[in-house]
């Protein structure tokens, strides 16, 4: 409740309801007779002091009238959603309790009956029940049934695949106790939210009735029928059409912001409370001078997100041309953050800061925008993990290829088209010019997976970011696209960072290993040393828990015990020390740096 | 799978998806007619339905019982119900809806002459709240992405919030008070050439706005999000590209199922404002039926009011069938 008075929409919404029902209630009783007052000296005035919003034909003073008409027009609204909600759970219900051929008529009856516009039911109703407000109830309760049918049905489907539901059917209790017993308790929740909003649809709709003539008759009133005497006097005294007017729009702003803020607080339940801690500032790190040969050299590279959370702490990462460099790490470690930053792709709110974020001997904070976007478009290629998603479903393949020439290179169309099949034949996709005119669903996941490395060779690539790309691929399409990636480096010169969870893939693939954890590099170390001479315990581990060729399949797999901490709650000490089996009192206190350690590799830890 | 020679296989989804979308037009066509057919069966009913003689509600207690029965003799009312049904099928298929009771016209006619106003009306109407609500939706979604600009986001969502809660008959009441009685701009009422179509349009077209462009915004914050939008921005598109090529057409499925069936609605909708603008089309004819009791008018309008909402429904289906080769694998 605290929550929904919150936010300005559901706490206006909170009062205007309020503001109703308090009216519906003290209406009648304090101005009820005003209402009914009839004055032949002052018939049809418009807004005088007496009367703010005019008189009736009878002299009647009319703001009286819309106080005391909120009642009526409230409890009609009420009536007809009741109705409307009791028809409407019983038939959304039916089908659960109805034999198959049954229920598919009833579903059947629900859709087409949802598709239909209410007040279209309602004026068939009206036409039968015959004019008035029991007509009009039972028209808008008619047109309201539907919508909850539909509710209930989706919900009790989505209930009844629960647990206790087959427990309580393979015990034999009958299905209409299930419904009763099981079902409809635990889908209560939606089904009153839905009230809520269906009151308000149907107050409008009901004023909407009776402001036609076929609502509320006199002598009752409601809003809309005032609205109705209102609007013939319209030319003349236009105040008279205002008070009715705006009663009905509050009414009907008051229950959508009060359902709207029901059903966000609803939903919100479930999400855990964000703190707002600040993240910490950066020290100050000595830099050095930029490797001028360098295709990516990035130093203390930080990214944060609000509420402390800090994925990425202060990596550094070089990247030498032809260099296939393998990022490893559990998920969570911020390998793909890390990918993203080096793309300046981090999603808003995240927060990049870098000593150092140099591409191709530029730094790309410091260029101007239309460089920067040449640059990162034409030299720097990403892969993403999962080949189904990448590539938009709405567009050719050979278009989504094509337009990076046409934008960064000022190639042609025909051209930039010709490049794209060439580009695809490039990476061995068959029939490429056939697959260039066809849409990605066309294609089988290791083409499109083809087809986006072919999009990073559109332009003249010097550094391909690979993010998990073989992840969601089957292990034989997995060969041939780490086949793939070896030969395009090798035929480019540009350098690779293959980004993999995969420590087997990566030593098969990768010149360098950097290993992650719980963002920071633990160790450096060429990928010959990694079987035999890796030195973090980390690393170690992970390499141990590769299964091989001599592993005893009937024995559990190895794995590291214990979880990687949240990017939030990274310790101060060395991140891995309450895994670590040579964990000291020092490892927890202290951070160890990333230093050199023999020859090529770096190392962070106290103990090796 | 390279080099090695392959089997035709990359064609099979291609012709799988060509017999699931024969069989889904198919299904959907059956759908229409059974729908229609208990729109016909429920029009008729409607007479039957009401409680006592339709004939004598209609004329009033003073009629005299000569009049009532020759009434109910030419309407065929004292023949076997289910020769009643045939024959009224059969006359609606001729585009026979029987007589007024009050006016002794034909309801065809009356539906042939006042259908374009109303049909006129909805489309542009639908037209006009596409047009703006698709890029005002996609804006609000690209200046509040992942929750920048709050108070952008907080706007919208209470603007239109507020929009959609206001019924287009006060929408209505209000531009006639303010542009036409106030102001003099428009016409208050009636159908005079192109003058007189802007206050009703706006009316009608005011809540599905809102309503459009909230769902624009939310499919457009979804594209935002997924891998190939990522991928389009690392290509470093231009944000003209990468917003109407890359994600418009990808939210456009999701918005024009909306507006199909908001035009439905709409058409519904339609009464009330055709009512306030005394708008010379069906729905004004419809309310003056119900009020007077001339049942055959009324009977017939709804049907035909039921049978545009069907072709609509079926219209978008197959239109969405065409447009997103997946949607048929969403259907119910």
């Amino acid at each position: 409740m605290r929550r929904l008075l919150r936010t300005p929409a559901g706490l206006a919404g909170t009062v205007l309801v309020t503001a109703m029902v308090v009216l519906a209630v003290a209406g009648p009783p304090i101005w009820g007779a005003e209402a009914e007052r009839i004055d032949s000296a002052s018939i049809l005035q418009g807004a005088t002091a007496a009367h703010p919003l005019g008189t009736d034909n009878l002299g009647r003073d009319i703001l009286a009238r819309v106080l005391v008409a909120g009642r009526l027009s409230l409890t009609l609204a009420l009536l007809a959603t009741l109705v409307g909600a009791t028809a409407g759970v019983l038939l959304g219900a039916l089908p659960s309790v109805l034999p198959r051929r049954g229920a598919r008529l009833v579903t059947g009856s629900v859709n087409a009956l949802v598709a239909f516009p209410g007040l279209l039911l309602a004026m068939f109703t009206a036409v039968i029940a015959g004019l008035g407000a029991r007509g009009a109830v039972i028209g808008i309760g008619t047109a309201v049934a539907p919508g909850f049918a539909r509710l209930t049905q989706t919900l009790a489907a989505s209930v009844a695949g629960a647990d206790y539901v087959s427990a309580a059917r393979m015990l034999g209790v009958s299905r209409w106790r299930v419904m009763t017993r099981h079902v409809l308790p635990n889908i209560a929740e939606p089904l009153i939210l839905n009230f809520t909003q269906a009151l308000g649809g149907a107050l409008l709709a009901l004023a909407g009735m009776s402001f036609l003539g076929l609502g509320v008759q006199p002598p009752s009133f409601d809003w809309g029928r005032l609205l109705f005497d209102g609007f013939g006097r319209i030319y003349a005294t236009p105040a008279v059409a205002l008070g009715p007017a705006a009663a009905i729009a509050l009414a009907g702003i008051g229950f959508n912001l009060l359902g709207d803020a029901l059903a966000h607080a609803a939903a919100r339940r479930t999400a855990p409370p964000g703190t707002d801690a600040e993240p910490g500032a950066p020290r100050p790190v000595a830099l050095g001078e930029p490797d001028p040969d360098a295709v990516l050299e990035v130093r203390d590279l930080t990214v944060a997100f609000p509420g402390g959370v800090t994925p990425v702490r202060g990596l550094s990462l070089t990247i030498a041309p032809g260099e296939i460099v393998g990022l490893v790490g559990e998920s969570g470690s911020g390998k793909s953050l890390t990918a993203a930053a080096i793309g300046g792709l981090v999603p808003y709110p995240g927060e990049v800061r870098a000593g150092r974020l140099r591409l191709c001997g530029a730094d790309v904070r410091e260029l101007p925008e239309a460089e920067r976007r040449r640059l990162l478009g034409t030299s720097l290629a990403m892969v993403f993990q999962n080949p189904m998603a990448a590539l938009n479903p709405a567009l050719k393949v050979g278009g989504q290829l094509a337009e990076v020439a046409v934008v960064h290179q000022g190639a042609s169309r025909a051209e930039a088209a010709a490049r794209a099949v060439d580009r695809l034949d490039h990476v061995r996709v068959p029939e490429p010019a056939t697959r260039a005119r066809q849409h990605p669903h066309e294609l089988s996941g290791g083409m499109r997976q083809r087809a986006v490395i072919a999009m990073g060779l559109m332009g003249a690539p010097r550094l391909i970011v690979a993010d998990e790309p073989t992840t969601a691929l089957d292990v034989t399409v997995q060969r041939e696209i780490l086949r793939l990636l070896r030969e395009v480096t090798a035929e480019t010169g540009a350098a690779t960072l293959f980004i993999s969870h995969d420590i087997a893939v990566v030593g098969e693939l990768c010149h360098r290993v950097v290993v992650m954890y719980a963002g920071r590099v633990v160790e450096e170390l060429p990928v010959g040393e990694l079987a035999s001479g890796a030195a973090h315990p980390y690393t170690r581990a992970l390499v141990a828990s590769l299964p091989d060729m001599e592993t005893d399949r009937s024995l559990p797999l190895a794995s590291i015990p214990g979880r990687q901490p949240p990017p939030a709650e990274v310790p101060d000490g060395c991140a891995f020390a309450a895994r670590c089996e040579l964990a000291t009192a020092r490892c927890a206190a202290e951070r160890p740096p990333l230093i050199p350690y023999g020859t090529a590799r770096r190392v962070a830890c106290w103990e090796v | 799978m390279t080099g090695s020679p392959r089997p035709p296989a990359p064609r099979a989804p291609g012709r799988a998806l060509g017999r699931v979308r024969g069989g889904f037009v198919l299904r959907r066509v059956v759908r229409f007619a059974v729908s229609l057919a208990v729109l016909l069966v429920a029009s008729f009913a409607m007479i039957h339905l009401i409680p006592g003689d339709p004939v004598r509600a209609s004329l009033g207690p003073a009629a005299p019982v000569e009049l009532v029965a020759a009434r109910r003799e030419a309407l065929g009312l004292d023949e076997p119900i289910l020769s009643q049904l045939l024959s009224y099928m059969r006359g609606v298929f001729r585009g026979d809806f029987g007589t007024s009771f009050l006016s002794g016209e034909p309801v065809g006619e009356i539906i042939a002459s006042r259908l374009p106003n109303t049909l006129g009306l909805a489309l542009l109407a639908t037209v006009v709240a596409l047009l703006v609500a698709v890029p005002l939706g996609m804006w609000a979604a690209i200046r509040t992405e992942n929750g920048r600009n709050r108070g952008t986001e907080a706007a919208f969502t209470s603007a239109t919030g507020t929009a959609v809660a206001v019924p287009e008959f006060l929408y209505s009441i209000a531009l006639v008070a303010v542009f036409a009685i106030g102001l003099g701009w428009f016409p208050p009422a009636g159908q005079a050439g192109p003058v007189s179509y802007v206050l009703p349009i706006l009316s009608l077209a005011i809540s599905p706005t809102a309503m459009i462009a909230r769902i624009s915004r939310a499919e457009t914050l979804r594209e935002l999000g997924t891998d190939y939008v990522r991928l389009a921005r690392a290509k470093r598109l231009p944000a003209p590209r990468l917003y109407f090529r890359h994600v418009l057409p990808n939210t456009l499925t999701a918005t024009l199922t909306v507006g199909g069936l908001l035009l439905s609605a709409l058409i519904a909708g339609s009464v009330l404002v055709e009512y306030v603008f005394a708008w010379p089309g069906l729905g004004l004819r419809i309310v003056e039926s119900i009020t007077q009791k001339d049942y055959p008018v009324a009977q017939g309008v709804i049907l035909v009011y039921g049978a545009i909402v069907l072709v609509v429904n079926l219209l978008v289906d197959l239109l969405l069938g065409v447009l997103d080769p997946t949607s048929e694998l969403k259907e119910t």
